[in-house]
């Protein structure tokens, strides 16, 4: 592929400037070897067990129960954080309020705070003894160490995506639709639900579907809050490491294909959905 | 009096609240018990808890796989975003979303990946236990699982920002007899200096905060394959809360300076830095 690019190029090329064949030579060597080959090992190796082989590792009881907790779970917490994440950028672009600034940079703490710590403080709050879970204990609700602890993990790690997706839209949805919407007698509900939520909506999918994508494979801040019951609040990267610790190497790397698989999914609806807004315009 | 396009004086207050509300539970609560946590038994407790060997240990060898897996994948954003900025070639737009590739997928599938081709029954496990070479359970797996997961941080970082600023620049510096390395040094570097900075210090976050990939190739040996991460996981498995959430202050500290730095890199230098910032 590498010598094909170049070449092909070499003719078109007006260009002086030097290095092309050293940093895109240097650039797909490093790319194959860290990230495609790899890649390509996880999609190869359920294979071996035949297309027989591997419905059947993909559909075990367990491990539906644990596709189901991921999948499911992730999307709560992405619609909770598709509405609350809204109201946060909204509040975050359009009022001034004490200590904006740093609610603002407070938002950006799941990309930086390492999993394992988020996932340990999360259990420690809503452990029974814990600040949060003292409060629900007499409601008798419970969130460590059930299905809605992954929940609230996920919440947690997915509320960025939709407010740091949300923000630079709003900010540049200028006033003057709204104005106009005004002066042609919209109320200012009226105005949000047919000028404004339409033209967020795209955004608003988009932040949702990042934050879903990335709250399935969710790992670190989930293990400790969940309980890891199989069948009941197990969740799928999990599984896959129990499998590796028990040497089914195939096995693991089916529910990495169906996991990969959605991922790839949801990436390429998002740009279908890009190409959509785009031609709209 | 209000204006046309200005929200109920209502709607503001609520919204504003429940924005406070939910950012203060969701977000700062988790923060603020790390810190609570650590400090229970007071300071000094806390303070010699992270003298243990094996905590020592794990500080050591996460600084070294950060100090191997950012400047290699500096390296690769530079060229990466060099090739994809300067040049005009087939196959561009794959080439970038191939470098993205990373971001989506789990973490544990990015440790997974390097289990199937170096582990015991991968692709190549036979070979490296004939030869006695340790990948998976040693420090060039965790390498490699971290590398991964920081592959697109200074790539994405820089494509944007060096396709924004052209070649302009460089032509003149060369027709001006400059070498392709001077020009590099003297006319691109300076430009993309703020961006650079902004890249690698998301990428040194990453690469030091890293849980689930490096978890799956590491092997959790106390002492020998515990990085920072993997250390607070099994220091509160072992019920030594203290010892675990004060190596988790550290690591939350880390996070509050990247925040910090990143925030002040937003507001200082928003020219020079790329326009879209997610993650």
């Amino acid at each position: 592929m590498a010598t094909l690019t170049l070449s092909g190029s070499w003719k078109s090329r007006k260009n002086a400037l030097p290095g092309f064949g050293l940093s895109l030579g240097f650039t797909l060597f490093y790319l194959s070897i860290i990230v495609l080959i790899p890649l390509a090992a996880l999609i190869i190796r359920p294979w071996e067990l035949g297309f027989d082989g591997f419905v059947h590792a993909v559909t075990q009881p367990r491990v539906l129960a644990a596709l189901k907790l991921s999948f499911g779970a992730a999307a709560i917490a992405a619609v909770v954080n598709t509405i609350f994440g809204l109201m946060v950028a909204w509040a975050l672009t359009r009022y001034r309020f004490p200590a904006k600034r740093l609610i603002d940079a407070l938002v950006d703490l799941p990309f930086a705070l390492p999993t394992s710590v988020a996932g340990i403080a999360l259990c420690t709050l809503y452990a029974q003894n814990g600040w949060i879970g003292e409060l629900l204990a007499p409601l008798s609700i419970k969130v460590a160490y059930t299905p809605l602890g992954v929940v609230v993990a996920l919440i947690f790690i997915g509320l960025p995506f939709v407010v740091r997706t949300l923000q630079p839209v709003l900010a540049e949805f200028g006033r003057e639709p709204e104005e106009a919407a005004a002066t042609l007698g919209a109320g200012r509900l009226q105005t949000f639900r047919r000028v404004v939520f339409p033209s967020l909506a795209p955004a608003l999918i988009t932040g949702g579907a990042l934050a879903f994508a990335r709250a399935v494979g969710e790992y670190g801040s989930v293990i400790f809050i969940a309980g890891n019951l199989p069948m009941k609040s197990e969740i799928a990267p999990l599984l896959i490491i129990i499998k590796l610790e028990q040497f089914d190497y195939a096995g693991a790397a089916a529910i990495g294909v169906v996991m990969l698989a959605a991922s790839f999914l949801i990436l390429l609806a998002l740009n279908a959905l890009q190409v959509w807004t785009a031609g709209r315009r | 009096m209000r204006g046309a396009t200005d929200d109920h004086p209502l709607a503001r207050w609520a919204l504003t609240a429940i924005t406070i509300a939910f950012v203060v539970l969701f977000l700062l609560l988790p923060l603020i018990t790390v810190f609570s946590a650590a400090l229970e038994k007071g300071f000094e407790v806390a303070w010699s808890t992270l003298g243990d060997p094996d905590t020592i240990s794990a500080i050591e060898l996460t600084a070294i796989t950060a100090l191997i897996a950012v400047p290699m994948n500096t390296v690769f954003g530079v060229a990466a975003a060099w090739a994809v900025s300067k040049y005009d070639f087939r196959g561009k737009s794959i080439l970038t979303s191939f470098i993205d590739l990373p971001f989506s997928v789990s973490p544990v599938i990015s440790g997974l990946i390097y289990v199937l081709i170096f582990g015991l029954q991968g692709w190549l496990g036979p070979w490296l236990r004939e030869h006695d070479i340790k990948i998976i359970f040693a420090l060039p797996g965790i390498v490699l699982a971290t590398m991964f997961v920081t592959f697109p941080f200074v790539a994405r970082e820089l494509i944007p920002l060096m396709n924004d600023q052209g070649r302009d620049e460089e032509e003149a510096a060369m027709s001006l007899g400059a070498s392709g390395w001077q020009t590099f040094f003297r006319v691109t570097l300076p430009s993309i200096k703020w961006g650079l900075l902004y890249g690698v210090l998301l990428c040194n976050a990453r690469a030091m905060g890293e849980f689930g990939a490096v978890s799956v190739v590491s092997g959790h040996i106390r002492g020998q394959t515990n990085t920072m991460p993997l250390h607070v996981e099994v220091l509160y498995n072992d019920y030594q809360f203290v010892a675990a959430f004060a190596v988790a202050s550290v690591l939350a500290l880390l996070a509050l300076v990247t925040l910090t730095l990143k925030s002040f890199l937003e507001w200082r230098y928003a020219d020079e830095i790329a326009a879209v910032h997610r993650h």
